[in-house]
């Protein structure tokens, strides 16, 4: 799509280096860069890599699952792939993807050079990057001494007592807990930098109420995991000291609970999740008026809606532990907690609706991609409002239902805005447009795929399928529905695969993007494509929520009608 | 051409942000936090509940001196900052002195404790459920005291070379943050471990 009003003035003032031959050179150039881009786009390299691992893995599981009684895989190594699927995907695959796009995106939107703490934000890349590879490193190193051990088989919240070294010989459980003790030392050091970057890194004219709303949402997000990552760490370090120093937190025979675990796990379990998916929102923020030619609607309301989740959400986290016997009044308070968290929730997909209504939508795949997730996420929510209740709660727990209803989340609204946020900002990141044509392909594949898989898994969880289990017997009634479901994932992998294709191919032979290939309004696209080092030659100024509408038209801005209070400037930037 | 993106109404006057040391040591205090949150939480849930003994009765005895050391420290750090802003390079190196000697202080009394709790009354972290939660609640807060005193310490040696001047007190302010949340910390301690849990 061409630009339809050439007005970005685009300064590039690097002197052209001479290109690099020597592979070291350019491996010594990422190894030590703090570039936020460059890192961000190492998180993203690093995250699709461990993608198409984790979902190798879900897709053993489901040739297992495709017929009853099969032994495709043994349990051992069954209980091994969802655990590692499971763990890979959150704090792998979901995070770093976040942390990454957050990474490249918030200091290019606020209109800084970098983030606040460079070298802080390589420290934080490369300590989750090791993380990982431990985490994958105990398929070989987790043997111990006992010959007992491979990769992680405790499930991905690792209840306790399992956990205990009476009943988790080897290593296997203690690679799990480092590889995440590490990863979690690098979300807080990234979520850190986010928050100061965010806070005193603006630029002039940027106030809070003119920060894109993305930059908002990862604001939020980043609070929230200082609140989250913190008692996850906390946990982690006791199951170490059960572990290896013999005490007791976890050991019931000592008089420890098992029960707290599941709270402490869930305390920052539950707000994860919605860690994943404000960033996942704030793609959409920036995304749905782009392609709907409109701002967005509801600026203040959204901004107080991402404020109100990301409070409630510390607040919800027992609803994983109905089952567990809390007692009447602690259910009542986690159902209730639960429920309204779907005002906020709706608030912004009544906004997001608001934004496309009466706006000259573009087809572009990642608006395609962005209504997809717009509807598959109201589906997630509303299964979500099933499950927030109690007493359905306690027929459907650990059934397929469940898996069915988290994945709806994090893959039909999570990932779907992921690759849309791929499909948009591929331009700003390589300097090429993705082909359109092949993400047309890998749109409508991925779109069946999910919908074969994620819908139809519903029905096998309530008709009692329980999770996690590693076959089943034939008179049961699963197996039609089971095979539906390993049907779309292998369509799945195929639209991911034409993806991955499409991110390498469009690399090399990608149509040449330019500054600002979708006509938008953020101050990103300002820049070159790919932006240079230092992003910005001369620090911009803004006077208003969509800077580059300002200057594409500066006959009728958009300060002339934001609030904007000219008297009040020197209080209210803060 | 012009050399960046002029935008219509731009903001004049002063652009002013907040500084992103202090910024940044806010969110790592409290991430820093929500961990210790998560100990206190476990020590006061297994309160009464080690299925043998000691308990906190029988063993614990008051820290008050060193108590009374750390949380006066604090005003030493603060002390430290406000002679550095003042560009008093000396007070500031005494100051900082006398924080790191009082932070010493405690930390010696927590090792002293503990070896009489290990050797004398028995209770390691293996022993019951107090021994456990005890332990590491002490001990988490105990290896921020360590931390905190070798930054304190490097800060004392750049400032008796005379390499730390006006312009760096931001730097030690955003330390002092530090050293100011790790005395907070060990009020709650003191009182849940203390004089509640008791």
């Amino acid at each position: 799509m061409a630009t339809q009003t050439p007005i970005t003035e685009v300064v590039d003032l690097t002197a052209p280096k001479p290109p690099k031959h020597l592979w070291l050179e350019v491996a010594h150039d990422w190894v030590t860069t703090v570039d936020h881009k460059k890192i961000g786009l190492m998180y993203m390299g690093f995250a699709l890599f461990f993608l198409l691992v984790a979902g190798f893995q879900v897709l053993l599981i489901r040739i297992q699952l495709f017929v009853p009684n099969n032994d495709f895989v043994s349990p051992e190594v069954f209980n091994r792939l969802f655990t590692m699927h499971g763990t890979t995907m959150v704090f792998f695959v979901g995070m770093p993807l976040l942390f990454g796009l957050g990474n490249y995106l918030v200091p290019l939107m606020i209109g800084a050079r970098d983030m606040a703490f460079p070298r802080l934000n390589a420290f934080s890349f490369w300590i989750s990057a090791f993380g990982g590879i431990l985490l994958y490193f105990s398929y070989i190193g987790s043997d111990g001494l006992y010959g007992a051990g491979s990769a992680p088989n405790v499930g991905w919240f690792a209840y306790a007592p399992l956990t205990s070294p009476a009943f988790s010989r080897g290593n296997s459980t203690d690679y799990w807990i480092i590889a995440l003790l590490l990863t979690g030392i690098g979300t807080i050091g990234t979520s850190l930098n986010i928050v100061a970057t965010t806070i005193s890194m603006r630029c002039p004219g940027m106030k809070m109420s003119r920060l894109p709303l993305l930059v908002w949402l990862y604001l939020v997000t980043a609070f929230m995991v200082f609140i989250a990552v913190g008692p996850l760490t906390a946990a982690q370090i006791m199951l170490l000291f059960d572990r290896f120093l013999g005490s007791h937190f976890f050991d019931t025979q000592a008089g420890g609970s098992a029960v707290l675990w599941m709270h402490f796990f869930w305390i920052f379990g539950h707000p994860e999740v919605y860690i994943l998916v404000l960033p996942a929102f704030g793609f959409a923020n920036e995304i749905i008026p782009v392609f709907s030619r409109k701002a967005i609607f509801g600026y203040p309301a959204m901004v107080a809606a991402t404020v109100g989740i990301g409070f409630i959400s510390m607040s919800v986290w027992a609803h994983h532990m109905f089952t567990v016997g809390m007692g009447a009044n602690a259910n009542t308070f986690f159902v209730l907690a639960t429920m309204a968290i779907a005002v906020p929730t709706g608030i912004k997909i009544f906004n997001w609706l608001a934004t496309l209504w009466g706006g000259q939508i573009r087809f572009t795949v990642a608006m395609m991609f962005a209504i997809g997730f717009l509807f598959q996420f109201l589906i997630a929510g509303l299964t979500g409002i099933m499950l927030s209740s109690a007493p359905f709660d306690w027929q459907v727990h650990n059934t397929y239902f469940v898996v069915a209803h988290f994945h709806y989340v994090l893959v039909g609204a999570i990932l779907f805005m992921i690759f849309s946020a791929f499909y948009y900002w591929y331009p700003k990141m390589s300097g090429r447009m993705l082909s359109e044509r092949l993400g047309k392909w890998h749109f409508w594949l991925f779109l069946i795929g999910f919908h074969l898989t994620f819908d139809f898994m519903h029905i096998p969880g309530l008709l009692g399928m329980p999770r996690r289990i590693y076959t089943y017997e034939a008179d049961r009634g699963w197996m039609i529905w089971n095979m539906i479901v390993s049907t779309g994932a292998f369509v799945q992998a195929v639209g991911v695969t034409i993806f991955v294709y499409n991110l390498i191919h469009s690399y090399f032979k990608g149509e040449i993007a330019g500054a600002d290939p979708w006509d938008a309004w953020t101050l990103e696209w300002t820049t070159t494509s790919p932006p240079p080092a230092y992003n910005f030659a001369k620090i911009p100024s803004v006077g208003s929520r969509r800077p580059l509408w300002d200057l594409k038209h500066p006959e009728d801005p958009d300060s002339n009608y934001e609030f904007n209070d000219s008297t009040a400037d020197e209080e209210s930037y803060r | 051409m012009s050399t960046s993106a002029v935008i219509p109404n731009e903001p004049s006057g002063d652009w002013q942000l907040p500084s992103k040391g202090i910024v940044g040591m806010v969110c790592l205090i409290i991430a820093e936090a929500a961990i210790f949150i998560i100990f206190v939480v476990a020590y006061i849930f297994y309160l009464g509940k080690s299925a043998t003994g000691p308990i906190p009765r029988d063993v614990l005895e008051l820290p008050i001196v060193t108590t009374i050391c750390l949380l006066s420290s604090s005003f030493t750090v603060h002390a430290a900052v406000s002679a550095l802003r003042h560009n008093n390079r000396k007070m500031c190196s005494i100051w900082l002195a006398a924080t790191v000697l009082l932070g010493s202080i405690f930390l010696a009394g927590t090792a002293h404790e503990w070896y009489h709790l290990i050797y004398a009354r028995g209770l390691t972290i293996r022993t019951n459920l107090f021994g456990t939660t005890f332990y590491s609640l002490v001990g988490l807060h105990a290896s921020h005291v360590i931390i905190g005193l070798l930054m304190l310490s490097i800060a004392l040696w750049f400032s008796l070379r005379g390499e730390m001047g006006e312009e760096h007190s931001e730097k030690l302010e955003v330390l002092s943050l530090y050293w100011h949340f790790v005395d907070a910390v060990w009020v709650i301690v003191f009182s849940v471990v203390y004089v509640f849990g008791r």
